[in-house]
């Protein structure tokens, strides 16, 4: 189970880094289905580009390393995808989503939100259960990656696949077409960037080693253990 | 105190034996079916070659017949984008001279009559139009009418082999070669275009003859078509990866 955490790990920053080297060759997105350096984009970027015929304002071109981005992006994917339905399949066969994921039944959610950012903020120490589970705040953010960011992004992901279109057309017309689905691919992974910098920043905040060794090893290690 | 969680239980070593065992076995036979159905693409080995051949092989089952989507004329774009194109050689340029008269197509390898076409053969021989999308692997796209001559009439006329696997495409441009699986290559709306929005093709988008491959991305359409090889095996065919574009560092399947 902690393996599929790290195995998307690895896949995740392959998608970024391939992800962003892809961007670089046409640093411009649209909405609809058509767009192009003929035609008015929704916005820009202002970085560089691989490609001599996008104009960017920068008097040079980036070298070309789109070949081995997108086969890594899709290889990636395959990874991130396979993991995610091992990981799925396991946690609906253990209970994983109903004990840890899904938000506890009494009490309003988002006040259980409320009270653990309160707590962060005034630097309460954590409920001893956190240790082995998650707080109310870690849920909703969770569940939100897990059934909302990822299946969004997959599913954006492949509406710009011509051969998929082709076998499932409704699937880039209910995004409202092909660059429509680009830019949305665009802004979820932004989202699930920003997931990952709040992920790493509250596990600084509770401690990166102790919570990193438990992620790696499945055992936590109490306080009155620590040296 | 060391807590240890609970999770080597017997049960979860039996069920990840049973599971590991069953995906050795898994991955064996999915080896077999694939090379049986034509479900590995000519470039599967490499750093990359599971990704692109669970990617091709996936998009194959998927639908091997489906048809990429066709657009509403109001949709055709005002402005199409040609993309940078390599200038004119002198092959190209003295064709040219002639209002290309001269240009040939020709058809050889795995058929029952080799032969050779002019673009006007091909215009008596079928017409089909089409209003699809380029996309370009970079993002970008754009809707045009295509019209040319569906690449099955032209295989229909030259009689494919029974082993026949993959139809090879080669242009002016010597560096810029491909080839599709006959799913492709059979499929109705794979043309050899001529035309486009009912004009002339013109040269920057592959005038006079060009290949449209509408189900993959932008560079499987090569520019520029004088010749078709009909072949069992790629092999022996250029960097014997079916495509001049794995030496760019790009894959042969661009469907996705």
């Amino acid at each position: 189970m902690r393996l599929t955490h790290w195995l998307t790990v690895i896949a995740f920053f392959a998608l970024l880094v391939s992800g962003a080297e892809i961007v670089i060759s046409h640093p411009r997105f649209y909405w609809g289905e058509v767009g192009n350096v003929m035609t008015q984009p929704l916005f820009s970027l202002h970085i560089p580009s691989s490609r001599e015929t996008v104009p960017t304002g920068y008097g040079f071109v980036m070298p070309d390393q789109n070949g081995w981005s997108r086969s890594l992006h899709f290889q990636a994917a395959w990874v991130a995808v396979l993991t995610g339905l091992v990981y799925g399949i396991w946690s609906l066969w253990t209970g994983h989503f109903r004990e840890n994921i899904l938000p506890a039944k009494t009490g309003g959610v988002l006040r259980a939100v409320g009270q653990v950012i309160a707590n962060y903020i005034h630097r309460a120490p954590p409920d001893p259960s956190e240790a082995h589970s998650y707080n109310a705040a870690q849920r909703i953010a969770y569940l939100s990656v897990i059934f909302l960011l990822f299946p969004l992004v997959i599913w954006t992901g492949l509406a710009m696949s011509p051969a998929f279109d082709a076998a499932l057309p409704w699937t880039v017309d209910l995004l409202g077409g092909r660059q429509s689905a680009r830019t949305l691919h665009f802004f979820v992974s932004a989202a699930l960037v920003l997931f990952l910098l709040i992920h790493v920043t509250m596990i600084v905040l509770a401690g990166f080693k102790t919570r990193t060794h438990a992620m790696i090893t499945g055992r936590v290690v109490e306080p009155q253990e620590r040296s | 105190m060391k807590k240890v969680s609970p999770k080597f239980s017997r049960r979860r070593l039996i069920t990840a034996g049973i599971a590991t065992a069953a995906g050795i076995t898994g991955l064996a036979a999915a080896d077999r079916i694939a090379r049986r159905y034509g479900l590995v693409p000519p470039d599967h080995c490499g750093a990359y070659g599971p990704g692109t051949t669970l990617t091709y092989a996936a998009q194959r089952v998927l639908g091997s017949h489906s048809l990429a989507r066709e657009f509403p004329r109001s949709m055709i774009s005002k402005a199409p984008f040609a993309n940078a194109v390599a200038p004119p050689n002198d092959q190209f340029k003295r064709l040219q001279a002639n209002s290309f008269s001269n240009w040939r197509l020709t058809v050889d390898g795995m058929v029952a009559h080799p032969g050779s076409f002019s673009v006007s053969d091909l215009k008596t021989l079928a017409l089909r139009s089409q209003i699809t999308e380029v996309a370009c692997e970079e993002g970008w796209s754009y809707i045009a009418e295509w019209i040319g001559t569906p690449l099955h009439d032209i295989l229909r006329e030259v009689g494919p082999l029974p082993q026949a696997r993959y139809v090879v495409y080669f242009s002016t441009d010597s560096d810029w070669w491909d080839s599709i699986d006959m799913a492709d290559a059979l499929h109705p709306q794979t043309q050899l275009t001529w035309g486009m929005n009912d004009g002339e093709l013109p040269f920057g988008f592959g005038g006079p003859l060009r290949m449209r491959v509408p189900r993959q991305l932008g560079y499987k359409s090569v520019k520029y078509i004088t010749r078709l090889t009909v072949t069992d095996s790629l092999k022996g065919i250029g960097n014997g990866l079916g495509s001049s574009e794995p030496d760019f560092g790009y894959t042969w399947y661009a469907g996705i």
